[in-house]
């Protein structure tokens, strides 16, 4: 029996702005294991980052429940919650959120300085192609190479686990096949339990499961019987 | 180096230009304390060493002629530590070179000794000797404005005796820091001077030998000024003293003290108001600079940055903006106080100078300006981090603005799209557009606050000068005259019309409070030197009663239908008790006026006048002056026209230079803070401005939208700074309150229209180097990443 890492029960998030309510996630129950690689589908404003930022400790839960291993995310302060994204969870955030002030190489030494067990920011650099362009801006980089560098960044750390929200919606598909091989290298060589977020109905055949999303449910949940690689994935 | 440490040095160089306007502000702030309380309190300092090591006397008092046994008797009095007795004469000068008399008073110094109170400093020379009739020392001051040096001559006319004497000393005497000829508002060295000669010399040319006819009293700690006084008058009395008086009532002790009070009050309410509105100023800036980190803030949260590294972070960054602001303040203020003090001390003719530097002020202005700075940035910083990471991260969600309904009316029919988008962007940040148009504001204020004490003393210049005291000079008598001497002054070459007036030196006591003061009697209705009512209109006086300018109503406490009590100090010494009939205004020293035929009615003697006060064809100056200057009868003749260059001058010294300090620093904030504002709205529009740019809108046109709402804002603060400054000011002037100047409170629309030009100025200059970053503005790198 493969252990639970992330165990959600019942999990809702309403987002309040003035008088309107979002119910961004209405009841989600979910359980990722252990070395296991998810992928999660569903149309836009389905709650997908929602689930994910909260799994990742970026976000609170409006109800029910999430566990970390042993660790109740829905229940824990400020504090906790920093803890627990410094020692254990690497994300790719939608939006690359690079700084813009710091090179490439800076942006993911970043968070190696703060990492128990990081990787040089250089091998982390290298894995998704950009060897090369360590010393260039944010500015300086196309849109999909900044997504390299996010996710470099989330990789190096070499974290538990590994949230990547669209890590290949800017990429063609030469170097988003490069980017997910990359994942799946970390995903099988260190273990690290592995979702992420995709609009690309093609990618869903790297991941052991499948989550599809739909009006802040989870609507149907698939096991891949057969898995492929990364580099048979075109799109 | 550490990421984030690199970042700091970045961030720091892209906000040089918004860093260094921070700077300013704040070091405009810090100065303007270090530099106003510093040179006040080294003015005070250097005053009171000056008094102390000089022996500057507590106690002086006049008498027609007392024995010198009488000094003796002084002593004794209990609480007088140290008396002086000697020859004081007033003597109308003829200096070569100058066309108008110049008036002298001549002090004598013990032959044989020190003098012991009102020690002398000799600049340059020696003291005259004993029995040297012609040798003099003079005062600096009038030594400087004759280009007088040691072997200078000039003729003193000395008991009705035309006399050659010779400059042989320079000296300072802290007794006459300030010395005002008689009838004279405002120290004219040129045209009054201090001169010491030998006891010896005097005793012999007034007829004084074995006699005083001036005193000097120092006092031990914690005497009863008013006691001695008293009894310091009761010696006197049989000897013709008209009247002992401490240093409040001392001419040069009073003005200096006014000045410095000025000085004091300038120092303590101008500056406060320029740090609480550079605290305020910069809280707000680097507020708004820290919101503009929200998404990094969230990011390095987001990775597990500990709150209290991200706070240090950012603390790093302001610290080293405030720091340098404090800094360049702390330099800039000392210097500039140093400076300040150099000047007044030039001024006043001190000998020496002690700077004082109190750390307390430093760490005062330091401590307020840092606070500031950290709040602003924590508030910010607060905000962020207690959001959640992922909220703090997201990309601002698009703005939802409101229409605003105004939108088919007339007024904006043909306002463009862009014009409002401007509009529609301030209205939807009410609070971020409410805290520019108050930050605009203030700098408004503070450049209303420097500039309107010039406003203010110009109106006192109209109204003394112009309205009140309008004849051409005043001539002063030796002695009482009867009213008959009016004729020989009409007579005089030159003059058209002429005014007598008496002055006689009373106390005045109401209660607890008194003043020695001189009551001037007039003709009822005058046309030369005018009595002005509060609402500076003439007044005839009354047939009975005193007439007191606001001031002297004020210090002793009284109300029209009260009475004082009189002691006159001359004559007869007649106590009486007087009503006071009406409160007039004077800006100018402390007056009390009375009917003169009622003053010759209580004093019971015929009327006498003890000057006139002329008007003259000025084609005949000349021949006036010379006809002056061989009338033994007149002691002294006070030039209106002379004393007003001179109160200016004074001013330009003193209050101007302080202003145009002022004016600078307030200069500079209002261009640290719109240039701020402005590179602020740019930093949060310039994703939206590049939007525009790649849908085909010029770089013109999107200047343009921030043009306009730099313009709207600009243009709705000046009103409001307009408000603000009119309360700052109100508030400024009471402080300028002394027994030698009131100020009314007067600002001209030029101030208003000087205080809105700097600020549109600075506008303009922020406009334009908004211009330019929108030129230069990288619309892919702009789109592509948030800054
Ligand atoms: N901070 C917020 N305030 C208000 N509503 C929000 C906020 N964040 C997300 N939402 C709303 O919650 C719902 C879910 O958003 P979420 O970002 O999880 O969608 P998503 O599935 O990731 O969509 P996409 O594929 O477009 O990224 C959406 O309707 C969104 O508008
Ligand atoms: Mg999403």
């Amino acid at each position: 029996m493969v252990a639970t890492v992330f165990d959600v029960k019942n999990l809702t998030k309403v987002y309040r702005s003035g008088d309107v309510e979002i119910h961004a996630l209405r009841g989600v129950n979910m359980r990722l294991r252990e070395g296991e690689m998810t992928v999660l589908l569903g149309p836009s404003g389905s709650g997908k980052s929602t689930l994910l930022n909260i799994l990742g400790g970026l976000d609170t839960a409006t109800s029910g429940t999430a566990t970390f291993r042993d660790m109740v995310l829905t229940d824990m302060d400020e504090r906790e919650l920093n803890l627990y994204r410094r020692d254990h969870v690497g994300f790719v955030f939608q939006f690359y959120n690079l700084i813009p002030s710091l090179s490439a190489e800076e942006n993911v030494s970043l968070v190696t300085e703060i990492a128990p067990n990081p990787m040089s920011p250089r091998e982390a650099l290298d894995i998704v192609g950009l060897g090369e362009r360590l010393s260039h801006f944010p500015s300086q980089l196309s849109g999909g190479e900044q997504q390299r560098v996010a996710i470099a960044r989330a990789i190096a750390k070499r974290p538990e686990v590994l949230l990547c929200d669209e890590p290949t919606g800017a990429l063609d598909s030469k170097t988003g096949v490069r980017v997910l091989e990359a994942l799946a290298q970390v995903n099988e060589e260190l273990g690290t339990t592995t979702a992420l977020i995709t609009h690309n109905a093609a990618v869903r055949a790297i991941g052991h499961r499948v989550f599809q999303f739909g009006d802040g449910k989870i609507v149907q949940t698939r096991a891949n019987r057969k898995r492929l690689k990364p580099a048979q994935v075109t799109w | 180096m550490r990421p984030l440490d690199r970042k700091l040095i970045r961030d720091f160089r892209r906000l040089s230009g918004q860093a260094l306007a921070i700077a300013l502000v704040m070091a405009a702030g810090v100065a303007t304390l270090i530099l106003a309380v510093g040179a006040y309190r080294s003015l005070e300092e250097t005053r009171s060493a000056y008094y102390e090591r000089y022996r500057f006397a507590d106690i002086f008092a006049s008498a027609t002629r007392a024995p010198t046994h009488l000094k003796q008797r002084i002593l004794q009095i209990p609480g007088v530590a140290a008396v002086e007795t000697r020859i004081a004469e007033f003597a109308l000068l003829d200096v070569a070179g100058m066309v108008q008399p110049a008036t002298g008073m001549a002090i004598s110094l013990p032959d044989h000794r020190d003098v012991t109170l009102n020690r002398l400093f000799v600049r340059r020379g020696r003291l005259p000797q004993a029995g040297r009739v012609d040798e003099v020392a003079v005062d600096e001051s009038f030594a400087n404005a004759h280009d007088m040096d040691i072997a200078a001559t000039f003729s003193a006319i000395l008991n009705g005796r035309k006399r050659a004497l010779r400059v042989v000393g320079i000296a300072l005497s802290p007794e006459f820091i300030y010395a005002l000829g008689p009838g004279d508002v405002i120290p004219d060295p040129k045209r009054f001077g201090v001169m010491w000669m030998s006891q010896k010399s005097l005793e012999a040319i007034f007829d004084l030998d074995g006699a005083f006819n001036s005193v000097s009293v120092k006092l031990l700690r914690n005497t009863d000024e008013a006691e001695t006084i008293k009894r310091l008058d009761d010696l006197l009395e049989r000897y013709g003293g008209s009247g002992a008086y401490g240093r409040k009532d001392q001419q040069s002790h009073a003005f200096i003290d006014a000045e410095l009070k000025q000085l004091q009050g300038m120092a303590r309410v101008i500056p406060p108001i320029f740090l609480a509105v550079s605290a305020f100023l910069i809280n707000m800036t680097l507020m708004r600079l820290i919101a503009l980190e929200r998404e990094q803030i969230g990011l390095l949260k987001a990775l597990g940055y500990w709150r209290r590294t991200i706070v240090a972070h950012y603390l790093k960054l302001v610290v080293v903006i405030a720091g340098g602001g404090i800094l360049i303040g702390f330099a800039a203020g000392t210097l500039l106080g140093q400076g300040l003090t150099r000047l007044y001390g030039d001024f006043f003719h001190f000998p020496f100078l002690i700077f004082q530097r109190n750390p307390d002020i430093y760490v005062i202005a330091a401590a307020i300006s840092l606070a500031a700075a950290v709040a602003g940035a924590l508030r910010a910083l607060y905000s962020v981090l207690t959001q959640p990471p992922a909220v703090a991260m997201s990309p601002p969600a698009p703005i939802r603005y409101r229409h605003l309904g105004l939108e088919h009316t007339a007024l904006f029919r043909h306002v463009t799209q862009l014009t409002m988008m401007a509009l529609r962007h301030m209205i939807r940040f009410p609070v971020r557009t409410g805290l520019t148009i108050l930050g605009v504001a203030m700098s408004v204020s503070l450049l209303i606050v420097a500039l309107f004490s010039l406003d203010s003393i110009e109106y006192m210049i109209d109204a003394t000068f112009f309205r009140a005291d309008r004849q051409d000079a005043t001539i002063t008598f030796v002695d009482e005259r009867p009213l008959s001497v009016m004729q020989a002054v009409e007579r005089l070459p030159g003059v058209l019309r002429a005014e007598p007036f008496r002055s006689v030196p009373v106390r005045l006591r109401h209660g607890h409070l008194h003043r020695k003061i001189a009551i001037s009697g007039k003709p009822p209705e005058t046309d030369l030197s005018r009595v002005l009512d509060l609402n500076l209109q003439p007044v005839i006086l009354p047939e009975a009663g005193l007439v007191l300018s606001e001031h002297v109503a004020n210090e002793l406490n009284v109300r029209p239908g009260q009475r004082l009590e009189v002691e006159v100090l001359e004559g007869r010494r007649a106590k009486l008790s007087l009503p006071v009939s009406q409160i007039i205004q004077t800006y100018l020293g402390m007056a009390v006026y009375m009917d003169n035929a009622a003053l010759s009615e209580i004093l019971d003697e015929s009327v006498q006048v003890s000057g006139a006060h002329i008007a003259y064809d000025g084609a005949a100056t000349e021949e006036l002056f010379e006809a002056v200057k061989n009338l033994p009868a007149v002691s002294a003749i006070a030039l209106q026209k002379t004393s007003l260059a001179r109160f200016r001058e004074t001013l330009a010294q003193t209050i101007y230079i302080m202003t145009t300090v002022y004016i600078a620093l307030s200069g500079v904030i209002a261009f640290g803070v719109v240039y701020n504002s402005a590179r602020i709205q740019l930093s949060e529009r310039s994703r939206e401005f590049a939007s525009l740019r790649v849908l085909g809108f010029t770089r013109n046109e999107v200047s343009r939208v921030m043009f306009t709402e730099l313009a709207t804002l600009v243009l709705l603060a000046i009103p409001l700074g307009y408000l603000i400054g009119y309360g700052f000011a109100s508030v400024v002037v009471k402080s300028f309150e002394s027994d030698l100047y009131r100020m009314p409170f007067v600002i001209a629309p030029s101030t208003y229209a000087v205080a809105s030009i700097v600020v549109l100025i600075a506008a303009g200059f922020s406009a334009l180097m908004v211009h330019r970053r929108i030129n230069r503005l990288d619309l892919v790198s702009a789109l592509k990443t948030r800054e």
